[in-house]
């Protein structure tokens, strides 16, 4: 088989500048995909290569890299399905550079941490002093449940076109998450979240450029989340949404008497 | 918002794509070139605006002013910038159309768990683009024939 040449970006703060490509070539092998080649260069050829990975099975979102100018995991791309022998390598664009292909995720964290994305009770409480599971139908789950696949990887912050050019537009991720506590039955926060979506660098400014979902590895279609966001805060100033009954708690299970009687405990608790 | 997005860039090398990152739409799908295209399109409807406002306000000059203004804008490159902001109208008015419904939700579908090869809704719904697409060549072709005739 042969051989394949890896352009990879490289950057040392402190000693460089900018950052420049390096070249190096990696054997081809069947199903070898681009971050087990970043691992032979790393292990025979240059050991001062930096890069972020974890799962090596697209779980973990660690391996998001700027690969021949798409933002893709590097675990979960073959070299066999890019069609050519070279293969660039960048650090993700929109997120500032710590070393080489290691990009600082601190502000996507930070955009997702500011939309609440957790559950929000109000009126039953803390989560954890409820005394029974919720109650929730299938097409209630299916409402929520592809956008919380999100493995928080940021290929959909880089690939979006608005974040390129607006720093503090809180990006597809964090709407994203945002409308799928919105929407989950248990959530009564979503006024909370329309109004930090409502603000001059949120909801409005995407203009549904689609890249977030195409770049997205986990097929969690962030746009379509995004515009749903929308259509329920629109509908919410004009009073027209539907507020989803609040989650009922299942019935706690009749006690029941075991057919044989536990033994005591004989260790001491 | 009250974010502390930007503390990442003061410690380590900013990486933005900037305005380059609005303007190239790379490996992406035809959605992120119609992103590019409906702002390009928005921005030259403005500067049209502006300038057709401009010089309207040389009618207060009298007629003669008027008549040698027009005589400068009757050459065929003129005419030919006209061609481009009827097309540009098309292309911004018929794309704008599709994005207030996309942007409302409609057309897009309901959220559906990924099975992959992964499909998102915008690619699922492509038939519509191609419609409107086919409609604004259309338009363009017919206003073309009406500017040439």
């Amino acid at each position: 088989m042969q051989d394949l040449t890896f352009r990879v970006q490289r950057y040392l703060p402190g000693k460089d500048s900018k950052p420049y490509m390096q070249e190096f070539t990696v054997p081809m092998r069947q199903g070898l995909t681009v971050l087990d080649g970043l691992i032979y260069i790393k292990e025979n050829l240059d050991n001062t290569l930096s890069f972020r990975s974890s799962c090596r099975m697209g779980i973990c979102g660690s391996c998001g890299m700027l690969i021949n100018n798409f933002p893709m995991l590097a675990c979960h791309t073959p070299v066999e399905e890019l069609n050519t022998d070279t293969i660039t390598v960048k650090s993700l664009p929109n997120f500032p550079i710590i070393r080489d292909l290691v990009a600082d995720l601190d502000p996507l964290f930070e955009k997702h941490r500011s939309i609440d994305p957790y559950i929000v009770m109000a009126e039953t409480g803390d989560l954890n002093k409820l005394t029974a599971q919720f109650l929730q139908s299938g097409e209630e789950l299916q409402s929520y449940l592809q956008f919380a696949y999100c493995v928080k990887c940021g290929l959909c912050m880089a690939a979006c076109p608005t974040v390129s050019t607006d720093e503090f537009f809180l990006g597809p991720q964090p709407l994203c998450q945002g409308y799928r506590y919105c929407t989950d039955r248990r959530d009564t926060g979503a006024k909370q979240r329309f109004e930090k979506a409502d603000s001059g660098h949120g909801v409005w400014l995407c203009h549904l450029a689609g890249a977030c979902s195409e770049a997205c590895p986990k097929g969690v279609d962030p746009a379509l989340a995004i515009q749903l966001l929308k259509r329920a805060m629109v509908f919410d100033s004009l009073r027209l949404r539907k507020k989803p009954e609040p989650a009922t708690p299942a019935q706690p299970i009749a006690e029941s008497k075991p057919k044989i009687e536990v033994p005591e405990f004989t260790v001491k608790q | 918002m009250t974010t502390n997005a930007t503390s990442g860039e003061n410690r380590h090398l900013p990486n933005r794509l900037g305005i380059k990152g609005w303007i190239w739409g790379g490996n992406y799908t035809i959605e992120r070139y119609l992103y590019t295209l409906h702002r390009i399109t928005g921005l030259g409807l403005l500067l049209y605006i502006t300038l057709h406002l401009v010089m309207n306000g040389f009618r207060l000059g009298g007629a003669e002013s008027w008549t040698d203004l027009m005589s400068f804008f009757s050459g065929p490159g003129f005419k030919f910038g006209e061609y481009l902001v009827m097309a540009a109208f098309i292309i911004h008015a018929l794309n704008g159309g599709r994005l207030i419904l996309q942007h409302l939700g409609y057309t897009l579908g309901k959220p559906k768990p990924p099975v992959y090869p992964y499909v998102d809704s915008l690619r699922r719904r492509r038939p519509i683009l191609w419609i409107m697409l086919f409609i604004i060549a259309a338009l363009a072709i017919y206003v073309l024939v009406e500017f040439v005739t």
